[in-house]
């Protein structure tokens, strides 16, 4: 069943049970929120979704209140903006104001709705929190809980997405805070650090520990790419900074995981970076000629500098030209003398599908045998 | 999958877990799980010999032994026929063979079924009861399924119990196997086994080769290939003499590591394309630097047949290339000295590709499955899932909507057959193989992500109380496990997630590797090790 309401003079047509945000949604009217997100319950605690309803005695938050027959509601009356710009004020008055300095300057809805509401720093005269940054030992998640404004995303995000509800809040009031488990470490608290509490926090008092102070959104391009773990296929951006990936974010629009991933998936990335990557084409030094001339003129270099490169064992880094002609002349010489059968090809479940086309097409057409298989049996 | 990841999510009334580590090997599609109980009540039976991370929140655990999945589900099965539960009309209408599998699980009542697998009669009677009165319902599993001497008939009882209970080419339903490496789904579709061409077209299908051959302009062998494991036995014995290994660490992922070091120790001709200097590296004569997933374009498909893009974010480190150009330079210079002389005129001889998208053409021409899966369609953000068999198909999320790929869904009755190697008064207790949430695979990328180190630095080896008293080893205390082929030495992690008599280790770290005791015993048609299942001894190290 479907009710028609007012919204902003707009008639409009929603589903009965549905919320006047999403009634809203459906007209393109966009009413702020903070602690609302579309994939978690809504429990209408920042008070900047507010509208004002005619008959209502006061104004409403529009995550919360169903729509009924006939309603007239304005999003944007006197009531309804100047309570937004009250509660950003209070919000203000117990913020740092770190934006030069803080991680997601530029990606930060409470930043973004002061902007719009035009809301300044608030010459405050109270009682600040003061907890200690970073208290939590874990690798991943940093938490900075001055920054915290009760919004209560990661609490529901832990519990509704995740189900380990490893967050809750402790206390009331203005001592209300952001604990793990019994007030404990996160990884003593069924925490598998997924990090889906940092992709749900529309600030920045949960953030990705590996990333602080590599770059914020404006000094990162996004890459949106898919995951080299399971075969679950998460998609997610690489936040690449001069050639280096300096954070994974996951993307409300990922088919698979909207903004769900793993800890593999989102803290597991650093191996792309790391020093043990090969660089250069090894050759063991019996395949080579001239190996001592060369490696004397700099042209080729010995792999492990403590075996002497007159072992016929010892591996070379020598040029691609080099590498590829020992491969291709040694298959050349195998094929003709030993036949098909002499060759077999392990492929790759790691490799793309492109790839992995040219190497079964390697296999069958250039070495002439069926003998290519890879680990899916392990 | 039959089915697709949000399909299960949202319409499985029960989601019966078995052989599949969920929370911890597809962490994401284990959240789902675990929403869709919390949100919508849907029932979750878990069967697993360890007491995994999801089977915390089942409303059913059954603990069964290592290797005695037939024996469970025949038990299932049993009930549910016992009781009239089967949906008479999907089996009247979809399947054949009901008569056989009759005779079959007749003999696997509730109490035979908790001798062999050690589970309660009465749990076997009410997960039966729970999955006939909550349809649809799904059934996910993973290589606790299919690593063993019985895999292709473990997989064969999966199918059984779900097209008896008429869960199969529904949203909600389905056998659904996880696969467990970001693109093992695309290296089989693609051609990466020895006995298809891409899209699982046969190599001894004379029409099928007909076809490739004229595609890429030479005579191709009418001979299915060796598999891994009978490839590194040939390497032994001299018959395979250069071997190409690719992305690919058979000196950590294939069982009886003592008998793989032998064999590459042996190939004459051993190349090894990679990231990282491996285990197999080590025995390279030729070792070429491969590039990363985000230093290169393509593809990878998911474990529900998704085919998503993968995207170039910067180049490869040094003069590290991507394989794709790499194989294509080797093809071209075996080509140019003669090894191979494809026809000229033939539409796909060729190797000169301008990109992965002028590769992915070629697969759209060969490859009916994948005939629609264009870079244009993925680009415009199209979500296709195989089959999609033309440029104006939507992809298929279910399979088996209408009529099985054979037509009548058969029912393949299965008997429970024990592992190929089981304790013994010399090897008096159970090893079973899996991995953990902070690595993968062989770990040679998790091992190098600084902080998947630190959550989990060395391999440890799950073994509960009484049997670690009974050896006089502590938690944390080294421990050496040994079986007939080899053994390890790693910490002890002393839990009853483990039932006495069985210890649990990993495969992702090489000092401690799982795969020095495992047993090569071949599924004889799958060619897959029984990782799952052999006989090992304890003792304080």
């Amino acid at each position: 069943m479907n009710v028609t309401l007012t919204i902003n003079g707009k008639e409009v047509v929603a589903p009965e049970g549905s919320t006047i945000l999403e009634a809203a949604g459906l007209a393109d009217i966009k009413i702020p929120t903070l602690c609302h997100h579309p994939d978690l319950t809504n429990v209408g605690a920042c008070r900047m979704c507010v509208v004002s309803v005619e008959k209502a005695r006061t104004v409403q938050t529009a995550c919360t209140t169903p729509v009924a027959e006939g309603m007239v509601v304005n999003t944007e009356s006197e009531a309804a903006r100047e309570t937004r710009k009250f509660v950003l004020e209070m919000l203000l008055t117990d913020h740092p104001n770190e934006c030069m300095t803080c991680e997601v300057n530029g990606e930060c809805q409470l930043q973004d709705l002061a902007y719009d509401y035009g809301v300044t720093w608030p010459e405050h005269s109270g009682v600040l929190h003061a907890y200690d940054i970073d208290p939590d030992p874990n690798p991943f998640v940093f938490i900075d809980r001055n920054k915290c404004i009760v919004c209560g995303r990661c609490v529901r995000a832990c519990g509704e997405i995740q189900n380990r509800d490893v967050w809750t809040f402790a206390q009331r009031g203005f001592k209300t805070r952001l604990v793990a488990g019994a007030d404990q470490f996160m990884l003593d608290a069924n925490c598998e650090s997924c990090g889906q509490c940092v992709a749900y926090c529309p600030v920045g008092a949960l953030f990705d520990k590996m990333s602080l102070g590599l770059g914020r959104p404006n000094q990162v391009t996004k890459v949106r790419t898919t995951c080299s773990y399971c075969g679950v296929g998460c998609t997610f951006d690489l936040n690449v900074r001069d050639g280096k990936i300096v954070r994974v974010s996951s993307a409300e629009d990922s088919a698979v995981n909207g903004l769900s991933l793993c800890v593999k998936g989102r803290y597991g990335y650093d191996y792309v970076h790391h020093p043990d990557r090969l660089t250069r084409p090894l050759v063991r030094a019996k395949w080579l000629a001239n190996v001592e001339s060369k490696v004397e003129t700099g042209q080729w270099r010995a792999y492990d500098p403590d075996r002497p490169i007159s072992d016929s064992e010892s591996l070379v880094e020598t040029d691609w030209d080099t590498a590829l002609d020992v491969v291709a002349s040694k298959f050349t010489e195998v094929k003709e003398t030993y036949g098909n059968d002499a060759f077999a090809v392990l492929a790759s479940a790691k490799c793309t599908n492109e790839e992995n086309y040219l190497f079964n097409k390697f296999t069958r057409q250039v070495l002439g045998t069926n003998t290519i298989d890879h680990c899916a049996r392990l | 999958m039959t089915n697709s990841i949000e399909d299960i999510a949202q319409d499985s009334q029960c989601i019966f877990i078995i052989g599949s580590n969920t929370t911890e090997q597809h962490p994401v599609i284990g959240a789902r799980v675990r929403a869709a109980k919390r949100h919508r009540g849907a029932k979750l039976v878990v069967a697993d010999p360890r007491r995994i991370d999801i089977a915390d929140y089942a409303d059913l655990h059954l603990r069964h032994q290592p290797g005695t999945d037939i024996a469970l589900l025949n038990g299932l099965m049993h009930v549910i026929l016992r009781e009239r539960w089967q949906d008479d009309e999907f089996i009247a209408g979809r399947t054949e063979g009901l008569e056989e599998l009759k005779a079959v699980v007749a003999r696997y009542s509730p109490q035979v079924a908790s001798e062999i697998t050690g589970v309660p009669a009465e749990d076997i009677e009410e997960a039966a009861r729970m999955m006939a009165e909550n349809r649809p319902g799904s059934l996910l599993y993973a290589m606790g399924i299919t690593q063993h001497t019985v895999g292709v008939a473990n997989v064969m009882s999966c199918a059984n119990l779900q097209m008896l209970l008429g869960n199969m080419g529904v949203a909600g339903g389905g056998v659904n196997p996880l696969r467990g490496q970001n693109n093992v789904q695309g290296a089989c579709d693609l051609g990466g086994l020895p006995n298809v061409y891409p899209g699982y077209q046969a190599v001894t299908d004379a029409t099928i080769r007909e076809k490739f051959e004229s595609a890429w302009g030479v005579t191709l062998s009418d001979q299915a290939g060796l598999t891994v494991t009978e490839m590194l036995g040939a390497a032994e014995e001299g018959q395979v003499r250069c071997l190409y290994v690719i992305g690919e660490d058979p000196m950590v992922s294939d069982p009886d590591l003592n008998h793989v070091r032998h064999a590459l120790q042996k190939t004459e001709f051993l190349v090894v394309q990679d990231l990282f200097f491996t285990e197999t590296v080590q025995f390279g004569d030729v070792i070429f630097p491969a590039a990363s997933f985000a230093e290169k374009e393509g593809t990878f498909t998911n474990t529900e047949r998704r085919v998503q893009r993968v995207r170039k974010a910067f180049d490869p480190p040094g003069e590290a290339a991507d394989d794709a150009w790499i194989i294509a330079e080797v093809a071209k210079r075996m080509i140019a000295q003669g090894a191979a002389g494809p026809s000229k005129a033939a539409l796909h001889a060729g190797w000169d590709y301008g990109s992965a998208a002028d590769v992915m053409a070629e697969v759209n021409a060969l490859t009916p499955i994948y005939a629609g899966i264009t870079y244009q369609r993925l680009e415009e953000g199209a979500q296709l899932q195989w089959p999609v068999p033309s440029e104006d198909h939507p992809g298929t999320p279910i399979l088996h909507v209408d009529k099985f790929s054979r037509g009548l869904g058969r029912f393949a009755a299965v008997e429970h057959e024990p592992p190929d190697e089981l304790p013994d008064d010399e090897y008096p207790l159970m090893l079973t193989t899996g991995r953990v949430l902070y690595h993968w695979h062989g770990g040679e990328m998790t091992r190098r992500a600084r902080n998947l180190v630190a959550m989990y630095p060395e391999g440890l080896v799950e073994i509960h109380p009484y049997d670690a008293q009974q050896a006089g080893i502590s938690d944390g205390q080294l421990m050496k496990v040994a079986s007939r082929r080899g053994e390890i030495v790693a910490k002890a992690e002393v839990t009853d997630r483990v039932e006495p008599g069985l210890i649990f280790a990993t495969f992702h770290f090489p000092e401690s590797a799982a795969n020095f005791l495992t047993n090569p015993a071949l599924d004889p048609q799958a060619k897959i090790p029984e990782f799952k299942v052999c006989a090992v001894r304890v003792e304080a190290a």
